[in-house]
């Protein structure tokens, strides 16, 4: 039986932590291009000192204290030294990233309360909980270490994913197939979602560094980024505790595989491509040691894993022929 | 093993020609270093990847046959190829097995002698402390009360509260090291491997699955000849089969008839079959319950509720009036709504000797319109049969056939009573219909379901389990646990009665904890000071 009013609440506030996280992601670019102009400033004036006047002529250079080499504090300068626009607008952008996420825990908590079932039961609920459980991964690393200068990457394709979970993958709250109903719904798929949102935050970090290795530490926005090793380093520690998940998930999937279809393992297409991510990430942990691997081309195998993590999700639940055909669509 | 002998690498014989002096036993040493390096298993790793991939993309004779070999005739060029490459059974072909093995080869020349460096290394001192201190990544230096003797013995008891494990190998420093759980996990992870394969192996050797469908009414009983397929490993004796029972007496099915959003309206919702399960021959019956996700142990094998669909109750009478057939008839469903194939085969000769057969479909809430008879909702809401009558002979040559379907080869069509078109035969629950020129007639007498039951062994899934389960710790505590070894240097300061203590941290790999540990060590040495 399906309550009509929740579902149409869970809907409600999936809208509004949509609204809420475009404003959010409004915010975090805010920051990024407040934090530029300080060091566009700065550069300027280190080859043409007379001309630090005009360009700080926006009123942020009193804000922002006098500039050094290092003034991004991404980089180690201190928090002061950020113009406070750019502060202002992070502030903001992180309250706003935290209701979001709280925004989007609640559609998906009024939705399972509207079917009375966990609410990972098809293709847009985990959208949903994928868009979820990246935010939550960003909102609570963030309050280890100043994430500032992610915001922007993270929240934009957060944003996308909800987009696309409302438009192509929306499907009405409705009960669960039999296969689904089990306690290792919640466990398999609530665990793989988490590990999900933990890749893709990593992922994104991944991409950050290999730009910054491409481009440049000192091009538009990637001046804003911390150094190559700690992004690397980040993207890293982001992956082994994603990894370990995602080992789990695989191992609690082909328990529930036995007790629905009757074998743990049947090369069904979705357990081939969770394998696939399984042995590329692994690959990734094993490059990021092998001598001979620089750790650029290490960081390409993570990023492939979560490419294979789109295809497994995008493509596979929709078109390949399988036992996992939960789309819902 | 013999694999583990082969050059792994087409680079081995250009070495052979250009290191003549590489000898036989050379040669074979230098494969064994490549295949076990870890840029061979990286390698293999990402071959993995691949070759796991096209078994997703085309379809797999092992999980469905009939959508094989319909794949096979559309693509008439490739189609044999590929099946002759293997990609239609990928993950039992020749190729997927070599690149596995060789994974696996390579896991076991990397881990064994690995495993043998750590026991060494557990078992070994830390290493003495290196001469300058302050050369380390992390070091740091404080003075503190008391003379360096009694400093250093307070240093080696904070280290080893700290959970290091200390050696001074001179008067005035002590060497430390943790952190071995970090190996040991590294280890246990790969060896665990090794033994979720040998379970896999184990399973396929020794395990068995067939599949049976049961309408309501029928019991099964289990012995080879009942199951409608089986595929024993090539290890079991199908005749040590447990001599279990089971009737199905009653099927529940439900389905979605209150959502009507695109994707869920018409959704099965819940199976359950229930049945009366006898142990062993004579033994008192017990009322068991299968379901979707809670299969059924039978001492003998699980057995599991993996289909279900309808089997209407069929009677056919010669034109006398006598019962030829009457049977629940099992139609296999081809899609959401349970539209399902079947065929009605009259064994018993009718007039001039021959054969009466029907083919045809089942529908649970019939439509019949311009796109032909469907089924527009998989519930039994307005069941109907429509069939199509043939005579001739049923089983030519004995062939093997269907049970669902007609070899017509030798039989001809039957025409309506005109004989200006061919026999089309409409049956709504209850009705019988006369088939013409005196062959008697048809009767649906009732619909019963059925539940398509599999009952498999697989004695190697606990071995699997606890290997994965086991290479899942050794993965957390190898990526979480670091390896760090720490020195302590005492040296008397200028001030009598005080000591400078200088230490220094070395860690594998980057580690950004090191500072803090170094920390973490002053602090449980202050604490003991005061």
């Amino acid at each position: 039986m399906t309550n009509e009013t929740l579902a149409s609440y869970a809907n409600l506030s999936l809208y509004s932590a949509m609204a809420v996280l475009t404003l959010s992601m409004l915010g975090y670019a805010g920051y990024l291009a407040g934090l530029l102009p300080a060091r566009d400033a700065r550069a300027e004036s280190a080859d043409a000192p007379d001309r630090e006047l005009v360009s700080a002529g926006g009123g942020s250079a009193g804000d922002g204290g006098p500039s050094r080499a290092d003034a991004v504090t991404a980089r180690g300068g201190s928090d002061a030294q950020v113009p406070l626009r750019a502060r202002k607008a992070a502030g903001v952008a992180h309250t706003l990233a935290l209701l979001g996420t709280v925004l989007l825990f609640a559609s998906a908590a009024l939705r399972g309360a509207s079917v009375q079932r966990w609410p990972l039961g098809n293709m847009f609920e985990f959208g949903v909980a994928a868009a979820l459980f990246t935010m939550v991964v960003f909102v609570a690393y963030g309050l280890r270490r100043d994430l500032r200068w992610l915001g922007l990457f993270v929240v934009a394709p957060v944003l996308i994913l909800l987009g696309l979970a409302n438009t192509v993958w929306y499907t009405e709250a409705a009960e669960l197939m039999p296969s689904l109903k089990s306690v290792w719904l919640v466990i398999h798929v609530t665990v793989a979602t988490i590990s999900v949102g933990l890749f893709a935050v990593g992922f994104v970090i991944a991409l950050l560094y290999l730009a910054q290795d491409r481009f440049g530490t000192e091009r538009g926005v990637l001046r804003a980024l911390p150094d190559g090793k700690t992004l690397e380093r980040l993207t890293y520690g982001l992956h082994i505790i994603a990894f370990p998940l995602w080992t789990f998930t695989l191992i609690a999937g082909a328990i529930w595989a036995r007790q629905a279809w009757g074998s743990y393992w049947n090369w069904d297409p979705k357990e081939v491509w969770t394998f696939i991510i399984w042995v590329v990430y692994a690959a990734y942990l094993h490059a990021r040691v092998t001598r001979g691997w620089r750790r650029q081309s290490a960081t390409w195998v993570a990023v492939a894993g979560f490419v294979c993590i789109i295809v497994n999700y995008a493509v596979v639940n929709m078109y390949f022929v399988g036992q996992h055909s939960y789309s819902g669509l | 093993m013999s694999l583990s002998t082969q050059p792994a690498d087409p680079r081995t014989e250009r070495d052979d020609v250009t290191q003549p002096q590489l000898g036989p036993l050379g040669l074979l040493r230098f494969a064994w270093r490549q295949l076990t390096s870890m840029r061979t298993a990286l390698f293999l790793l990402l071959l993995v990847a691949v070759a796991a991939l096209p078994g997703s993309i085309f379809p797999q004779r092992s999980i469905d046959a009939v959508r094989t070999a319909d794949w096979i005739a559309r693509h008439e060029t490739a189609g044999p190829i590929l099946d002759t490459l293997g990609f239609f059974e990928v993950y039992a072909s020749p190729w997927f097995a070599a690149i596995y093995l060789l994974l696996f080869v390579s896991l076991v020349g990397c881990v064994l002698p690995r495993s043998r460096i750590h026991w060494r290394a557990m078992r070994s001192l830390p290493p003495r402390a290196p001469k300058r201190l302050e050369r380390l990544s992390a070091h740091e230096s404080v003075t503190l009360d008391g003379a360096p003797d009694e400093v250093l013995r307070e240093v080696r008891s904070a280290l080893r509260s700290g959970r290091f494990r200390t050696h001074s190998h001179d008067a005035t420093t002590v060497s430390a090291e943790k952190g071995y759980l970090k190996e040991t996990g590294n280890l246990l992870f790969h060896l665990a491997l090794i033994g979720v394969i040998v379970g896999m192996a184990w399973g396929h050797l020794l395990g068995w699955k067939g599949d049976v469908i049961l309408p309501v009414g029928q019991t099964f009983a289990n012995t080879v000849a009942r199951y409608d397929t089986i595929s024993p490993g090539p290890l079991v004796d199908p005749a040590d089969f447990t001599p279990f029972t089971m009737k199905l007496t009653r099927f529940d099915a439900e389905f979605e008839d209150d959502v009507q959003g695109k994707g869920q309206f018409g959704s099965p919702r819940d199976f359950t079959a229930y049945v009366d399960f006898t142990k062993t021959p004579g033994a008192e019956p017990e009322k068991k319950v299968i379901r979707v996700n809670g299969p059924l142990e039978t001492g003998g094998g699980t057995a599991f509720l993996l289909g279900n669909g309808y089997a209407p109750k069929i009677t056919v009478r010669n034109a006398a009036g006598t019962v030829l057939y009457s049977e629940a008839t099992p139609f296999l469903a081809q899609d959401n709504n349970y539209t399902s194939v079947g065929a009605v085969k009259v064994a018993g000769a009718g007039p001039a000797g021959k054969q009466l057969g029907f083919a045809g479909l089942f529908l649970p809430t019939a439509v019949l319109d311009e796109q032909g008879p469907r089924s527009v909702f998989p519930d039994a809401l307005e069941p109907a049969l429509a069939l199509s009558a043939f005579e001739g002979t049923l089983f030519p040559q004995g062939r093997p056939q269907s049970v669902y379907s007609l070899d017509t080869d030798d039989m001809t069509q039957l025409k309506n009573a005109d004989g200006s078109d061919l026999l089309r035969i409409w049956l709504t629950q209850g009705q019988t219909f006369t088939l013409p020129g005196g062959q008697g007639s048809i009767t649906f007498d009732g619909l019963e379901r059925f539940a398509g039951i599999s009952i498999r062994s697989d004695p190697g899934k606990e071995l699997t389990l606890v290997s994965a389960l086991a290479a899942l710790l050794g993965l957390i505590l190898s990526l979480t646990i670091r390896r760090r070894r720490v020195f302590v240097r005492v040296a008397p300061a200028a001030e009598q009665g005080r000591t400078v203590v200088s230490i220094g941290g070395l860690a594998k790999d980057d580690d950004e904890g090191m500072g803090e540990q170094l920390e973490d060590v002053l602090t449980r040495l202050k604490e003991r000071r005061t």
